[in-house]
């Protein structure tokens, strides 16, 4: 298993090199955009990106509160991290690509919409995870990542049926994508999934680490013999 | 089932009678919810016209500010002294002590919308064009939808440090899909423009999903340290 | 109501208690076993590993400054606190949930509500318990006996927010008492109360302890339970340190 990441790594360097170069060389100029429309080979990719990790993040919190392993937890825990920083990436390219291509900074485009709701609810996840005491964490935690995933659905229809009745315009052009263009597309996405597989794990593995030490230290405290001065502690 | 519902039915009725004796809570939720009104209504003072088109999305904000007042202390009273152990220890179905407090939530902040809205209409002289009586379906359903999230995420903002802001920083995120339903449904519903049935279906839809969710999770949430 | 008082077998490094007189000498299970229980707070170790038996029908009083553990201790076994390692088993399962009905616990504030008089806190709590699925006269019947085992007045309609110290302490107990438990689990229950009513709430306890019940003390007032508690427990920084004997007055009563 150690040396599956190092050779992930240098395949995922290479991809997205080679990924980066087709998307500012090799993909086709679109017609009507021009250049700015490059971005689109961020904006998207990112996005599926970060709604697959929220997707595993859902089947780690189900997981989690089932068997209680401390790994789903982990999962869980990283999967939700990167995943913001992708949804982050999307709605930055998002107003990036829409201001010179449209004239405006923002519009409930669907994808930007769903993306924005995603990120305001698994940053809210993350605050809980930072705000609540750490034993019960991990539950809560859970607990709200299966709330955030049965809204996942509603929010979709909700802006779907929204836009039916405020039209508005939508970033990324709609129809038929040129094959060229699907192609860099989907370089793009593979590049991408790698490189967010890539982060997942190295968060994983600092995770298991972090977790060890703190189990080492509780551990010691609980074998080293107790201060005789008075304690604070308010337990009995 | 029948325990559920007997256990919930004399939880409430104790939550009401508690509430009416020290009138703690709702004295000062009614006063804010007219200072909410009444500061609404001269930061957006629009035409006849307008208003009927903002009025959805100005009333629904002002109701789920002070719901998340009403909600933040939803739990106020079992904090105190603890009582809330008493109700870990006891062999009690959690889900009933759950639904009886999403019933007072419920008639709680509709109590405040009966309030808030009459002067709403005044300041803002609204009239349905649309079919008025689905006002009362949508302000039901749109408040079942705040209100039983709502008591939820109190109950798992009691473990955390920061209460009162990790309600509405956990609710609002959530709530995106009912209340953009409850304000469009307002909206068509003033302005006679759109038929409100698809957002009424999903308001239903809505209140469906995280009523058996809460219900299926509560009791971990209430075992929870 | 579990009848009957067992005899003990001496455990390693314990004296043998006074001769009483025994009801029976058929051995009885242990009411409480704990195995190896750990819990953690982050770093700080509450409990560092508290293997203990306790026998029925004993009242046991658990002393030890602050921080020893005897709250957690206590917490633990009324099911409040899952523990970080280790073993609870409770009338002989350690599906904690499942015997919960058995339990009564009281602590220092007074699980009760300020603005509800005692007979309506009572009336509410024993819904709780499923006490009241006899009918309402039936219920009304059970907290007024146990309002008045406490030596309270069940008619008072003062909320029990006005209550002195001591008699929330004592409404507090009645209310640990309404669903008749086996095991009564007692967190400081005679802090900041008057003599008399904890010396009243001391000699209700032996009553029921004579009666059957198991009962966990944790106090800071060693002085309240001699002549009424059958072992003390001392805890220090997490652990059972000893287990000494209670002289009781031979059984005259």
């Amino acid at each position: 298993m150690k040396r599956v990441f190092p050779i992930l790594a240098v395949f995922t360097g290479g991809l997205l090199s080679y990924a980066l170069y087709e998307a500012l060389r090799g993909a086709p100029t679109e017609q009507t955009m021009g250049e700015v429309q490059r971005i689109f080979y961020y904006h998207v990719p990112s996005a599926w990106t970060a709604f697959i990790l929220f997707f595993f993040n859902f089947f780690a919190s189900v997981t989690y509160l089932i068997w209680r392993t401390n790994k789903a937890d982990i999962v869980a825990l990283v999967t939700a991290e990167v995943g913001v920083i992708f949804c982050t990436v999307v709605l930055v390219t998002g107003p990036i690509w829409a201001r010179p291509v449209w004239g405006i900074w923002w519009t409930w485009d669907l994808r930007l919409t769903l993306t924005l709701v995603l990120w305001l609810i698994y940053v809210s996840y993350l605050v809980l995870r930072r705000f609540s005491s750490s034993g019960q964490t991990p539950l809560l935690a859970a607990v709200l990542a299966v709330f955030g995933a049965l809204d996942v659905p509603l929010v979709y229809f909700s802006i779907w049926f929204f836009r039916t009745q405020h039209p508005q315009p939508v970033v990324g052009g709609g129809g038929s994508i040129d094959p060229r263009m699907l192609h860099v597309l989907l370089i793009n996405w593979l590049a991408f999934s790698c490189f967010a597989a890539l982060v997942c794990w190295s968060r994983y593995r600092l995770e298991v680490l972090r977790r060890a030490v703190d189990e080492t230290l509780a551990l010691e405290a609980l074998l080293e013999p107790p201060a005789r001065t008075s304690r604070s502690g308010s337990a009995g | 089932m029948n325990a559920i519902a007997s256990l919930t039915r004399a939880t409430l009725t104790k939550d009401l009678r508690l509430e009416w004796r020290s009138k703690d809570a709702i004295n000062s939720m009614l006063f804010f919810s007219l200072l909410v009104v009444v500061i609404f209504s001269f930061s957006f003072d629009p035409t006849a016209e307008e208003s009927r088109q903002i009025a959805g999305g100005l009333v629904w904000v002002a109701f789920l500010f002070a719901a998340v007042v009403a909600l933040n202390q939803t739990w106020a009273r079992e904090m105190r002294n603890q009582v809330l152990d008493s109700y870990r220890v006891s062999p009690a179905p959690p889900n009933a002590l759950f639904l009886a407090k999403v019933l007072g939530n419920f008639i709680f902040v509709t109590v405040l919308q009966a309030l808030m809205t009459p002067l709403f209409i005044v300041f803002y002289n609204l009239r349905a064009l649309g079919p008025a009586y689905q006002l009362p379906i949508v302000a039901a359903l749109g408040t079942w939808a705040l209100v039983v999230n709502g008591t939820f995420f109190a109950a798992m903002s009691l473990r955390t440090r920061s209460r009162e802001i990790m309600l509405p920083l956990l609710l609002f995120p959530i709530s995106i899909p009912a209340l953009l339903a409850m304000v469009e449904a307002t909206g068509a519903i003033l302005t006679g423009d759109f038929s409100a049935r698809f957002w009424i279906v999903l308001l239903a839809a809505y209140d469906v999903v995280f009523t058996i969710a809460s219900l299926f999770l509560f009791g971990f949430v209430l075992q929870a340290e | 109501m579990v009848a009957g008082v067992g005899s003990f077998a001496p455990r390693a490094g314990e004296t043998p208690a006074p001769a009483r007189a025994v009801l029976s000498s058929v051995a009885m299970l242990p009411a409480v076993i704990v195995t190896d229980l750990v819990k953690q707070f982050g770093r700080f170790a509450a409990l560092r590993g508290v293997s203990a038996e306790f026998a029925p029908g004993r009242l046991y009083a658990i002393l030890g400054d602050n921080g020893a553990g005897k709250t957690t201790l206590l917490r633990a076994l009324a099911g409040l606190i899952p523990p970080t390692r280790g073993k609870i088993s409770i009338l002989g399962t350690t599906n904690l949930r499942s015997v919960c009905g058995q339990l009564g616990y009281m602590a220092h504030p007074s699980l009760l509500y300020d603005e509800m008089s005692g007979m309506e806190n009572l009336r509410y709590f024993a819904r709780l318990y499923g006490v009241s699925n006899r009918g309402q006269n039936e219920n009304d019947q059970r907290c007024a006996d146990v309002i008045r085992a406490v030596k309270l007045d069940p008619s008072l309609t003062r909320p029990v927010g006005q209550y002195s110290q001591g008699m929330r302490q004592r409404m507090s107990l009645a209310r640990a008492l309404l669903n008749d438990p086996k095991i009564l689990l007692l967190d400081e229950p005679f802090s900041n109360v008057d003599m008399r009513s904890a010396r009243e709430m001391v000699s209700l306890l032996t009553g029921l302890r004579d009666s059957g019940k198991t009962i966990f003390v944790v106090t800071h007032q060693a002085s309240l339970l001699e002549g009424a508690a059958d072992e003390f427990v001392h805890m220090e920084a997490g652990q059972i340190v000893s287990r000494t004997a209670g002289l009781r007055p031979a059984e005259a009563r």
